[in-house]
């Protein structure tokens, strides 16, 4: 059997197992509704949900590409300047233990209830793992390369863009993976935390009101979009690692 | 000419010392020897390549300039680009020094070791054959006096091995060639001298009254490589 018909399966066992416990346990609907109850607000209020969902994306979107340049840029600087290594990776591992998340009323304070909130969010989520991971990739070019350029006496610039840069690529594509998936946490956690749009708060909206098959429908969509945004990401990836193998070109 | 003496160790461990190498000008000078004696690491230290050791002596020229931006290197790895085609890694050189890279001689370069109709390849496209002879044009590219092979032959199979020595040969006449290999039979084809480093230190084999390129069946050559096979194996036995 293909992929696409075991996928198809997978799916319908699981809304077959949320049926047979809404329908065996008699669980009220506002607290689990069923799949079909969910499909019908989904339907029902599709205009209501697309209006938020482009919110989010928007946030997840343009958060993705700032965070990703900001990290790409970052380990370069830190690959070409070893005291900027020295001074500032120490900070930067110890950033990590801060919980993001208890960041976002900061955020929402100093940035308002709009979009710019959750994008910082975003970007100060998937920061990190972008940076270490490229960063990783640059400093692990064949040390062969190097002795090459230098019998050449090749200029630093140039052996960073010529030869550590195109080595890391694929480096780089698995830190923009873990980012596709890590970035729509970030957004959702902004939204949580004080909006007057996006996904995350009309959760929020839907739960305040009892009208748990409308979150459940706002969820459905924020998976779906993590879904799709991640295989768009992974497509980059692999095609930034068969590039590295000269395999994109021919 | 260039020579150098001293004494090199690597983690407090002393790999050779009171060691005195001397490089024929335009001759291809052969440093045979086992694995993990330091003849790659004497390659390096002539070609100021980083060797993580400490090394305590002198490297002369025989013009007494520095050897540095005078050698072209080549190693047993193709170290192609995987991301670059024939031509893109022919030029790499002249690209790394953020210079234009001349396109008439990299045609030339290309063509001289048969690769014209691939040079728009990639190297996973090639053979490990073709790839080294890309390796080959682009040590040409680079138009340096003196050329550093550490054992470029060694991953190849007999018969594309024997065809890069004589390519190679031909191409590297005239210039200051220093071959580390651990085949004597490489080393009996292709050196004007021999000198054979081991554990008891360095010292030179008469590679007797014939010429390199020398045949690989021929009797002189087969004799030059017994005799070479004895004085590595009679060191090891005593």
């Amino acid at each position: 059997m293909n992929r696409a018909l075991w996928i198809a399966l997978s799916a319908a066992f699981a809304i077959g197992l949320w049926q047979a416990i809404v329908s065996l346990t008699g669980v009220p609907h506002f607290i689990l509704p069923a799949p079909l109850a969910v499909l019908n607000t989904l339907i029902e209020s599709r205009e209501l949900i697309a209006e938020h969902a482009l919110v989010t994306m928007t946030e997840v979107v343009l958060g993705l590409i700032a965070g990703s340049a900001l990290g790409f840029a970052t380990a370069l600087h830190l690959m070409s300047s070893p005291t900027a290594r020295r001074l500032l990776m120490p900070v930067m591992v110890f950033s990590q233990s801060v919980p993001v998340f208890a960041l976002a009323p900061v955020l929402t304070l100093w940035l308002g209830y709009g979009i710019w909130s959750k994008i910082v969010m975003t970007i100060l989520i998937i920061y990190f793992p972008v940076t270490s991971n490229f960063l990783d990739g640059l400093q692990r070019t064949e040390p062969g390369y190097l002795d090459l350029a230098r019998s050449m006496q090749a200029r630093p610039r140039e052996v960073m863009w010529r030869i550590r840069v195109p080595a890391a690529l694929p480096a780089f594509g698995s830190g923009l993976k873990l980012a596709a998936v890590y970035a729509p946490i970030g957004a959702v956690i902004g939204e949580w935390v004080g909006a007057s749009n996006g996904l995350g708060y009309l959760m929020l909206l839907a739960n305040g009101r009892m009208k748990i098959d409308l979150m459940f429908a706002a969820l459905f969509v924020l998976a779906v979009f993590t879904i799709a945004i991640h295989s768009l990401v992974s497509l980059l990836a692999a095609w930034l690692a068969r590039r590295a193998t000269g395999a994109a070109a021919s | 000419m260039i020579r150098i003496t001293g004494s090199f160790s690597y983690q407090g461990q002393r790999l050779f010392e009171g060691i005195d190498f001397a490089l024929e000008p335009r001759a291809w000078t052969c440093l045979l020897g086992p694995s993990g004696v330091g003849k790659s690491t004497l390659l390096r230290l002539l070609a100021g390549l980083e060797t993580h050791g400490e090394f305590h002596g002198h490297i002369e020229t025989g013009d007494g300039e520095l050897l540095e931006g005078r050698v072209a290197y080549m190693a047993q790895q193709d170290l192609l680009m995987p991301w670059l085609d024939v031509t893109g890694n022919v030029t790499l050189g002249a690209k790394l020094r953020g210079e234009t890279p001349d396109l008439d001689r990299t045609m030339t370069m290309i063509a001289a070791v048969g690769l014209e109709p691939h040079r728009h390849k990639y190297p996973r496209e090639l053979s490990g054959g073709m790839r080294q002879r890309v390796a080959l044009a682009r040590t040409l590219m680079e138009d340096k006096p003196f050329v550093f092979l550490d054992e470029p032959f060694s991953a190849l199979d007999a018969r594309t091995r024997a065809e890069m020595q004589e390519l190679a040969f031909g191409l590297l006449d005239a210039r200051t060639v220093l071959l580390v290999t651990h085949d004597p039979a490489e080393a009996a084809r292709l050196g004007h001298r021999i000198a054979i480093l081991d554990e008891t230190g360095l010292r030179e084999t008469p590679a007797g009254p014939s010429r390199p390129l020398r045949a690989a069946d021929a009797r002189a050559t087969l004799e030059l490589q017994s005799r070479l096979l004895q004085d590595l194996r009679k060191a090891h036995a005593a």
